[in-house]
């Protein structure tokens, strides 16, 4: 008799092949191949690179054929842009890099069991800091640690640790209980079960925390250039302070395509990171 | 039933391997738990005796301290004081996950990994034993097979493939991956509906039946109690042993006003789910296989003097139930199963073959016993012998129990176990030291 049942419920679970979610009409009615499962999960991340390069590729035509002043064709030589987008992606990528060093350690810890009565707080405190304005943060520490490269570098991980932080601490706290209790049922040390249970299934949640992070560095360290950290910013900066349209569009154009740049690529590693089974 | 309790819970150890026991006996020996701000504990000086290869049931109000006793036998709670001893070794002192690696632990709806396939998920434990890849994937399709879930199809999947019954099962399975003595389940059929819960505890007691494991099981429905336990133990607040006895001994003769509310209505009914379809007589019946020919089948019917024959496949599982008539109209015996066919497990109780029986139109069903191979058949005449011998026979008191009681009110008990400590004291696990005594002794107080 079990068989029998068995089969009932091998039919409610959608058959051997399935990889499609149970009881969709749709996917019984159409043959859905493989092929064409993949395509529908990376459609997104692919009409998203498309969108990015067009821009792009606009906004390099429109720059050899506008009719430049020799202030902006200086400015704007590839070199100098080339020059800048490095500089920019360096402090982006530094920042990112501390960041990440800092705040999952750190939101681990704040998970624990000794630590956990802190995490409330934390999150709070997370959450207000992401308000305050990153110009003013900037600036102030400037003031501080003396203007420049390091100074720059200071003020984006203070602003970009927040929401790494707070997504690793949210990630490991939406792990359910009996999960975890399930595993040192098993007789699998706490170790183990934060690295094997309850990581892989805070991967989602954190990856996307480091997504937001990243986005945010790359339009924050725009503002780098008012402590003298270079970056992109220059161009907006000195777009409006020499009335250069030009000048200043290909800067915020610039600085914006990093950002849905380094966003896409934050998409494709939570897309391909992302623990099967979820 | 009465015959399959063990002779002495003191002798029924693992070593025991004439009786094919594989279950190890546990002793909570008084054992509290007070958790910080709470003013009462939430175990108070509970000593308890578990014998081994047993189903032993908790059962109590929510909030009583039968899931903490639960845990505190593989310590994922550490007992505040009081002694666990496994089969006959003090195990509060050591690691606590050398421990959990050797006792099974069953949550409500699996507790599943979802980001591990199935395969995964039971090949924990043992890899972390270092079993070698190919030890592992072995005892993965062989408990997959043993929880009735086809190695092929499932082993790949991943949990959210899988519906809530097929989850517990694998939940069970992965819990049995090691081979462990003892499997703790807490309320790990709560999460499914009531129409796989009954099929899970038909497979439980089905699994219990091979493997003879300690198993211990915590749950709220007294029903499941009833249908799965070898023992019940009755909880009040304060993990309080109310009564700790078979299941007819428990309807038949409750131990005070508490357990008779926590019973509730119907005992009478209740005990018709005392008797296992085992325990009764099976007719036997005429049996044919898939492609002979229906002529032959119904001259063997004939001969015999029956009115059905049960077609069974290759691994001898019922898939047909002809009558004469039927296989008068055949040419050649198909060997499409019939999916309204009236089965119950051999361990099955009689309320539910009854059931089965009531439901189909032949007024009796077959029987299927280990990996659902046919035994036999069932009628209502069979059914109504049992009640009325069972009834008579539950009045009678086992001398066997095993020792439950609160020792916080059995001060000389206590020095006397604190004077003898060994696997279970003398005073305590002299047999006929029943929790009808422990209930006279509390009134006492």
């Amino acid at each position: 008799m079990s068989t029998r049942i068995l089969k009932a419920e091998a039919g409610i679970a959608g058959g051997d092949s399935a990889v499609e979610m149970p009881g969709d009409p749709a996917a019984s009615a159409v043959p859905v191949t493989r092929a064409r499962l993949v395509w529908l999960s990376w459609r997104g991340l692919v009409y998203q690179l498309a969108g990015i390069l067009l821009t792009f590729l606009g906004l390099v035509i429109w720059l050899l054929t506008a009719n430049l002043s020799p202030i902006e064709l200086t400015t704007l030589a590839p070199a100098a842009l080339w020059v800048y987008t490095v500089e920019h992606v360096q402090l982006t990528l530094l920042a990112a890099v501390i960041v990440l060093v800092i705040a999952i350690p750190l939101g681990i810890a704040l998970t624990r069991k000794p630590l956990r009565f802190l995490t409330a707080p934390v999150l709070a405190i997370a959450n207000v800091g992401q308000a305050a304005p990153a110009i003013g943060v900037v600036v102030l520490l400037a003031f501080w640690v003396g203007f420049g490269f390091w100074a720059a570098t200071l003020s984006l991980v203070l602003y970009a640790v927040l929401p790494v932080l707070r997504n690793t601490m949210v990630g490991l706290q939406q792990v359910d209980d009996r999960l975890i209790e399930a595993g040192r049922g098993m007789g699998m040390s706490s170790a183990a079960v934060l690295f094997r249970v309850e990581l892989p299934l805070a991967v989602p949640v954190m990856l996307s925390g480091v997504r937001t992070a990243l986005v945010l560095l790359v339009g924050t360290a725009a503002l780098a250039t008012f402590v003298n950290g270079g970056g992109l910013g220059i161009l907006i900066t000195t777009g409006v302070n020499l009335s250069l349209t030009p000048v200043l569009v290909t800067g915020a154009l610039l600085v914006a395509l990093l950002a849905l740049l380094i966003d896409w690529v934050g998409r494709v590693v939570e897309h391909v990171a992302r623990p099967k089974g979820l | 039933m009465s015959e399959l309790i063990a002779s002495n819970p003191a002798e029924s150890t693992a070593t025991d391997g004439s009786t094919g026991i594989t279950g190890a006996s546990i002793l909570l020996d008084h054992v509290t738990k007070r958790f910080p701000g709470q003013a009462r504990p939430a175990v108070d000086g509970l000593t308890m005796e578990i014998p081994a290869g047993k189903i032993v049931m908790f059962v109590g109000p929510s909030g009583c301290g039968k899931t903490t006793t639960l845990k505190m036998i593989n310590r994922l709670i550490e007992p505040t004081e009081g002694r666990i001893v496994v089969d006959g070794e003090d195990v509060t002192e050591m690691n606590g996950d050398a421990l959990r690696r050797g006792i099974g632990y069953v949550i409500q709806a699996g507790g599943l990994f979802p980001h591990m396939t199935v395969a995964t998920n039971i090949g924990i434990v043992p890899k972390m034993l270092g079993w070698d890849k190919a030890r592992i994937a072995a005892r993965v399709d062989e408990l997959l097979e043993l929880v009735s879930l086809d190695p092929a199809l499932y082993r790949d999947r991943y949990p959210k493939e899988l519906s809530g019954g097929q989850q517990q099962r694998v939940g069970v399975a992965r819990a049995l991956a090691a081979d462990p003595p003892i499997l703790l389940m807490d309320e790990p059929f709560g999460a499914v509906d009531p129409i796989t819960r009954l099929r899970l505890q038909d497979e439980l007691i089905n699994i219990q039946e091979e493997l003879q494991k300690t198993i211990v099981c915590v749950t709220h429905d007294f029903d499941e109690a009833v249908k799965l336990g070898d023992w019940i133990a009755i909880f009040n607040e304060g993990a309080q042993l109310e009564q700790y006895d078979t299941p007819e001994r428990i309807l038949g003769d409750p131990a005070n006003e508490f357990v008779e509310n926590f019973i509730g209505s119907g005992a009478g009914l209740k005990q018709l789910t005392l008797t296992r379809v085992a325990d009764v007589a099976l007719s036997d019946a005429i049996t044919g296989r898939p492609g002979e020919r229906a002529a032959d089948v119904l001259a063997r019917i004939v001969e015999a003097g029956h009115g059905h024959a049960v077609i069974v496949d290759e691994r001898h599982r019922p898939i047909q139930w002809l009558s004469r008539r039927k296989l008068g109209r055949l040419e050649v015996v198909s060997q499409v199963p019939d999916p309204k066919l009236p089965v119950v497990g051999i361990r099955s109780t009689l309320n539910d073959a009854l059931d089965t029986m009531l439901v189909s139109s032949a007024g009796a069903a077959l029987v299927t016993g280990r990996r659902d191979m046919f035994k036999g058949v069932i009628d209502v005449k069979t059914v109504m012998d049992a009640i009325t011998r069972s009834q008579s026979a539950a009045v009678l008191e086992s001398d066997q129990a095993p020792v439950g009681l609160n020792t916080g009110l059995f001060q000389a008990q206590a020095a006397a176990a604190e004077a003898a400590p060994g696997e279970s004291a003398p005073g305590e696990a002299a047999p006929g030291e029943s929790a009808s005594s422990t209930a006279d002794a509390r009134a006492a107080q």
